[in-house]
């Protein structure tokens, strides 16, 4: 005797939170009722494997049903087929919205095209999610993407309006789509030990100060493209490098005064310019910072130079990106 | 009294895109009644249309008001072809007809299709003004309010319970149709939709008729069903109790008397059947009715005369002449009645007085054969024979009504099994007197009420018992005689004492039968009827006694008919009452006793049955209190014995028996198994698995035992269907099958409600039907309700401490007791201290002594109670200090409404009458839903579960969203009462019939009722009915 069809219809629409990580996590129903017993709930309820199928199998089928209401999460909370309390609706949504950090860093910086997600089947093996999850995620990145992308106002504000997602979480989807936009590479071996946090940190700045909408917060395209008008000015603080006795004064300016403060000092007479080689020669985190306070802060001693105001709006951002990158 | 509709299309949401090519839609309105239709403005490229239409105004008859629904059709206009169909959308506007529901039905409804489902929602505002003409002959009954509910709904107080009501219309179904052929699936589900509303219409419109020629302002316990005939047509059938109803001012609504969940226990009063004296009756099949001998309509005359005599039934018991002298005044009043019959399940206090036992009745009929299946004349002809044998088996259990009253059908092909079981009963005739002239009966009956044991004593004459019983004296007091078991279809009433908790128990029962034609079909199925019914009885003995318990409550058989099986399926909430005796074991006793290995197979199992019920007694609780000889005094059970005849109380004082007993060896039950049928029954009695710990569950309204529950509710419906797999069946492989099903799904359910433990499912509702040959369909509805279970065991204390204070201050009064109306039994205890022994001299007449006085001059009062009815004056009078007394006593609220979901827009539905931790303030009008649904693409949709899941969800959606536009924030006493599910995989087809109805509500948490109530008068709860008036 089989069951040819089983379902339950709650007035109040039942979730369970930890089959619906194994769904997001991309389980088929057999191997989430596999991962479910070996947790032991069987010992602990006293079911039956049957019962367990069957309650998986329950709510796979109304989390495949609220997918379509997740994918527009707005919808999810003005329909009226399911009656899901309004803590409950946020969890949902925040929850089919998460990604996981192995998976963010292969695609961070990637064009959110078919192209990528063809190569989401490598991106699983290498990372361990699951073909399914990895879908999941890159979809709603693109989902997402294609949103926000010609909107105005604030990124993390339409990401937020239109996802119903947390601070925290639109503001890392503010990050990711600002990465696909610029196609920052950040799969480079040189930056494989930053995190995703990291990235999201400078993200965030460069948003904030490098963006047009750092200086009109009524542009299209305000908070995703960099700022067509900065980087072109930015050339003109090549001048610090390209005129050697504008680097000279500098340099000496700077060194005279960290002289004695810094215990790496020889290091960075020789490697200034060059923060990159810090890590590998083990500057103490203060010791960069102090050096990078110097370094922006002189510059406004430097006589011939015009470009304050451009200088600080790239070093302020800058000096801190680094100092967050500045890690193991 | 005709009127105007208002109608306005106010906007629409989260249309479906229409055209492709914009990826919008150009959507527009039409706006149907009767035969008028308006159409909205197309607004165009929109997914979000804004119409703001106008008013739309039809001028009707009130009488179309009532019978029909108003359509709204949502469209997709198409410049160059015909306009494409979004969905519909229909309103029922019968809540707007009465002055105390709603004013207004305004709000966001889904937009339904019957193929694509759910397609968006639209915002709808309508309203009706009445104009009054009651000088009109009257073809309408605008004004009687319908519930669901099977008791009197709180916030109201009856004044009269008039009796039964019924009606049933019939149609040809727009499916077997010839036009069927050559229209699309939408259509032809349109057409049936429609047709059903328009015959639901008129069946509530017809009813509502009767129930104003009974001077009745409304129907409680209103059962609506569908019977899909196929060829011979579609019937719309409902019941219903005829009730005058006086709405309860607003400062009584506030009283205990009127809704707090504590006050649910208070409130419905007695029922109770004793002895598990099942009648039952099974017509030969194959009527060939003519369809002449009765029209549908049942006469409905004097229905206030009709009890007048029962009370005397009871208080007469033991009175001799005096006893037959009432019974012949009874009699004579009932001859004037037809079916003094009642819907109702719970009831006022002091109403229900003896209970019979369960009465049933079945009958085979071939829909083929009705000669004129266009007219209602054969089914009413077939209703009414059942109905009369009902009557007939209640009047041989000595009594005078029947209480939980249902009837029911299960069709295949061309057999129809026709149903009907009922609960035999005494009721007290003073209810209905007294209502108008004293104010409020409850509260006199409160002070009157015996402890809650009357309704356990026998209404039948012990020397002449319509079946065997084992009758022993009533353990609470002492006076009457009981049944030693107890089966019912009523809930328990409020003030029955029990010990320890109730529990659901089920019996299921399946049996082959050859595939048949015709007579040789229904003479197949109507031989086995008897048998089937004697094992669900045998197995609900057995199952009750393992657990230790000795009633049952709520009992609803079903019997099921499907191609080559029957399927039966009784559930039930066993109990303890304190009143019966304690069950005896069960026994178990084999036929070759010589065989070593055999005797201690049978000893095994004999120890396997006695530590099952070891361990139930536990588990539910049950050890009631040794009753310590030294205290209660002389009056003695009687000994039991086997034979009919007992002697009669006086003779009686045995103690040694009375030892027996408590030990509970006496009658103990026996099983013999001689065959491997009787091994299979002990074994399925012993796979039954007790929920988990944690979880409880009834089949009744609230659960035995329980009576602090929080806020926390959940209502589910759960559908399994199973195919049965080994091509040769047998009844035991069935038996095991279908008992699997039903464990299996409850464990499923206790699995999956886990998160709400400590809960309780109530109102547990099964229903099984064999859609196909090798298919079994279960649907179960129930809620889950959490509790708290530090404060349970409390509370119960309060209530047996609070009953027996009440007792004692009652023996004041009980003392002025006229005397010679009970010679008998006081003469026969003479030695009993005076305390309990004049408790339970009140119980046991079960009137009070006041109202004895009057007994001779009943007729009298009746026929002045009803002319002061039929003037229309009802006095209400509800008498405040009397009931503030029981707001005291229980209750639970505290902790709950911080975690309620306070969230606008969420609507709770439920099965109960109530809304744990929360008062009903105002009901809205009765919610009676009908929706199919098909699917051409079912893979696409998920396969059969996707596709029912969903549709389920949708129909909750749909009850959801006509509450919420009614001002309701729940719907109470719902059910689901028809999922008919059809499906043909290979075609990728499935088909699906859901009818569901309940009563919306607007509730209040008691938590914010104080607050409320602390700053005096609640608008939502009193618009309009403060003056508390009938319609007459």
């Amino acid at each position: 005797m089989t069951n040819e069809l089983d379902i339950f219809v709650g007035n109040t629409t039942l979730i369970d939170e930890d089959v619906y990580r194994l769904w997001l996590d991309g389980y088929s129903v057999s191997d989430a009722v596999g991962l479910r017993v070996r947790s032991g709930i069987l010992e602990q309820t006293g079911a039956t494997a049957g019962v367990l199928q069957s309650d998986t199998m329950d709510h796979y089928r109304t989390f495949h049903m609220l997918e379509r209401l997740l994918h527009t999460p707005p919808k999810l909370l003005h329909q009226l087929v399911f009656q899901i309390p309004p803590s409950r609706q946020a969890l949902l949504i925040e929850r089919y919205y998460a990604f996981d950090e192995a998976f963010v860093r292969e695609v961070l910086g990637k064009k959110l095209s078919k192209g990528t997600k063809k190569d989401l089947d490598d991106i699983s093996t290498k990372t361990g999610v699951t073909l399914k999850s990895c879908r999941r995620q890159f979809d709603n990145f693109k989902r997402v993407f294609k949103v926000v992308e010609e909107m105005r106002g604030s990124l993390a504000g339409n990401i937020q309006q239109h996802f119903l997602l947390s601070d925290r979480l639109a503001r890392d989807y503010a990050a990711v789509v600002f990465f696909a936009n610029n196609r920052f590479e950040t799969g480079k071996k040189k930056l494989q030990y930053l995190t995703f946090g990291d990235l999201a940190f400078c993200a965030e700045l460069m948003i904030q100060n490098w963006t047009p909408g750092a200086v009109d917060s009524q542009v299209d395209d305000m908070d995703v493209d960099l700022d067509k008008e900065f980087l072109q000015d930015l050339k003109e603080l090549k001048v610090l490098v390209a005129d050697k006795d504008l680097l000279d004064l500098h340099k000496s300016l700077v060194c005279t005064a960290l002289r004695g403060k810094l215990s790496v000092f020889p290091e960075m007479e020789a490697n200034f310019k060059f923060i990159e080689p810090c890590r590998s020669d083990r500057w103490p985190l203060n010791d960069v910072r102090l050096f990078l306070n110097q370094y922006s802060a002189s510059v406004h001693s430097l006589d011939g130079f015009r470009h304050q105001a451009l200088w600080d709006r790239y070093m302020v951002t800058l000096r801190s990106c680094l100092l967050r990158m500045y890690h193991d | 009294m005709p009127g105007k509709l208002k109608v306005k299309i106010v906007a629409g949401r989260h249309l479906p895109v229409m055209d492709r090519a914009s990826d919008l839609t150009d959507a527009f309105v039409e706006v149907k009644f009767g035969n008028t239709t308006f159409k909205t403005d197309v607004y165009h490229k929109s997914l979000n249309p804004q119409w703001n239409s106008e008013w739309f105004k039809f001028e009707v008859d009130d009488e179309d008001l009532q019978d029909e629904p108003l359509q709204i059709t949502v469209l997709d206009h198409d410049t160059y072809s015909a306009n494409d169909a979004i969905g519909k959308v229909y309103i029922d506007i019968d809540p707007l007809l009465y002055s105390e529901a709603a004013t207004v039905i305004s709000g966001w409804f889904p937009i339904y299709d019957t193929i694509h489902g759910i397609r968006g929602e639209i915002n709808v505002v309508v309203k009706v003004d009445l104009f009054n003409d009651l000088n009109r002959f009257r073809q309408s009954s605008c004004g009687v309010k319908f519930f669901c509910t099977t008791s009197i709904p709180k916030c109201y107080r009856a004044v009269i319970i008039h009796g039964f009501v019924e009606e049933l219309v019939v149609n040809e179904d727009p499916e077997y149709q010839w036009i069927d052929r050559i229209r699309t699936p939408r259509a032809s589900n349109e057409a049936r939709q429609r047709l059903i509303s328009l015959m639901s219409g008129e069946l509530q419109r017809k009813i509502g008729l009767k129930v104003l020629e009974m001077r009745g302002n409304a129907v409680v316990g209103y059962l609506q069903c569908f019977d899909l005939e196929g060829e011979s047509g579609l019937v719309v059938r409902a019941i219903g109790t005829a009730c005058t109803l006086d709405k309860l001012s607003s400062t009584a609504a506030f009283l205990p008397a009127c809704n707090s969940p504590s006050k649910e226990m208070k409130e419905s009063p007695l029922v109770h059947p004793p002895s598990h004296g099942c009648r039952s009756t099974h017509n030969s099949p194959i009527h060939t009715a003519t369809g002449s001998r009765l029209t549908q309509n049942f006469s409905v005359s004097v229905p206030t005369l009709i009890y007048t005599g029962m009370g005397s039934g009871s208080a007469g018991k033991e009175g001799g002449p005096f006893k037959a002298l009432l019974r012949q005044q009874t009699q004579s009043a009932l001859e004037q009645r037809e079916f003094p019959f009642f819907t109702l399940t719970a009831f006022p206090p002091g109403f229900l007085v003896h209970v019979g036992g369960v009465v049933s009745a079945r009958s085979v009929k071939l829909l083929d054969r009705i000669h004129n299946p266009d007219e209602p004349e054969t089914r009413d002809a077939w209703w009414a024979e059942i109905r009369q044998e009902i009557k007939s088996h209640a009047k041989a259990l000595g009594c005078h009504a029947v209480v939980g009253y249902s009837e029911s059908t299960s069709i295949c092909e061309e057999v129809c099994i026709l149903s009907a079981s009922g609960t035999a009963a005494v009721l007290n005739p003073r209810f209905l007197q007294d209502g108008t002239v004293e104010g409020c009966l409850e509260q006199r009956q409160e002070e009157n009420l015996p402890p809650g044991c009357g309704f356990c004593h026998i209404p039948y004459d012990e020397l002449n018992m319509p079946f065997p019983a084992h009758l022993t004296y009533c353990y609470s007091c002492r006076k009457q005689k009981v049944p030693d078991v107890l089966f019912t279809t009523i809930d328990l009433p409020t003030d029955a004492t029990v010990v320890g908790k109730g529990c659901l128990i089920q019996a299921r029962l399946c049996r082959l039968k050859k595939k048949a034609q015709a007579e040789a079909n229904a003479t197949a199925i109507s031989n086995l009827l008897p048998f089937m019914e004697y094992e669900v009885h045998t197995q609900l003995m057995n199952k009750l006694k393992l657990k230790g318990m000795n009633a049952l409550f709520g009992l609803r058989i079903q019997i099921t008919v499907g191609e080559n099986m029957l399927m039966g399926l009784a559930s039930a909430t066993g109990v303890y009452l304190t009143a019966l005796p304690t069950p005896g074991g069960i026994q178990i006793a084999g036929k070759t006793p010589n065989d070593g290995s055999y005797e201690q197979h049978i000893s095994h199992m004999q120890k396997k049955i006695n530590d099952t019920i070891a361990k139930n007694k536990e588990l539910y609780e049950i050890n009631p209190p040794e009753i310590p000889e030294e205290i209660i005094g002389s009056p003695i059970p009687e000994p039991r014995q086997r034979s009919r005849l007992l002697r009669s109380q006086s003779e009686s004082s045995d103690e040694v028996i009375e030892l027996d007993l408590s030990h509970g060896k006496k009658d103990a039950f026996v099983l013999e198994i001689d065959d491997t049928d009787a091994m299979e029954d002990v074994h399925s009695l012993l796979t039954d698995v007790p929920p988990p710990s944690g979880f409880y569950s009834c089949n009744t309204e609230i659960m035995p035992g329980i009576n602090n529950w929080t806020s926390e509710i959940q209502m589910f419906t759960s559908v399994r269907v199973s195919r049965l797999s080994n091509i040769n069946l047998t009844n035991q492989t069935l038996n095991k099958n279908f008992n699997d099903l039903c464990e299996n799904l409850l464990k499923s359910l206790y699995f999956k409600l886990r998160s709400m433990i400590p809960c309780c499912l109530c109102h547990v509702n099964f229903t099984v039907s064999l859609p196909e040959d090798e298919l079994i369909q279960i649907t179960v509805t129930a809620v889950a309700i959490t509790f708290d279970k530090h404060q349970a065991v409390q509370t119960t204390k309060t209530h047996v401490e609070k009953s027996l204070q009440r007792a004692s201050a009652d023996n004041e009064e009980l003392l002025q007791f006229p005397l010679e109306l009970c010679t008998d039994s006081l003469a026969s205890h003479p030695f009993s201290p005076a305390k309990e022994h004049l408790e339970s001299a009140s119980s046991n007449s079960g009137i009070p002594a006041a109202q004895r006085d009057r007994c001779n001059s009943w007729i009298e009062l009746i026929k002045l109670k009803a002319q002061t009815i039929r003037r229309g004056s009802i006095k209400t009078t509800v008498s405040v200090e009397k009931a503030s007394p029981l707001t005291e006593g229980h209750f639970r609220q505290r902790s709950a409404p911080a975690c309620a979901n306070s969230t606008v827009g969420v609507v709770k539905m439920t099965p109960l009458s109530f809304i744990p931790g929360a008062k009903i303030t105002k009901y809205l009008g009765i919610i009676n839903m009908f929706f199919i649904r098909e699917t051409t693409s079912l893979r696409e949709e998920g396969g059969v579960s996707g596709f029912l899941h969903a549709f389920i969800a949708e129909v909750f959606a749909m009850v959801r969203a006509h509450v919420a536009a009614l001002g309701g924030n729940a719907v109470v006493s719902y059910i689901m009462k028809q999922c008919v599910f059809m499906e043909n995989p290979n075609k990728n087809q499935a088909q699906c019939l859901i009818n569901v109805s309940g009563d919306a509500v607007i509730f209040v948490r008691e938590s914010e009722l104080e607050i409320i109530s602390a700053q005096q008068p609640i608008a939502s709860c009193q618009p309009a009915c403060s003056g508390g008036e009938i319609a007459t």
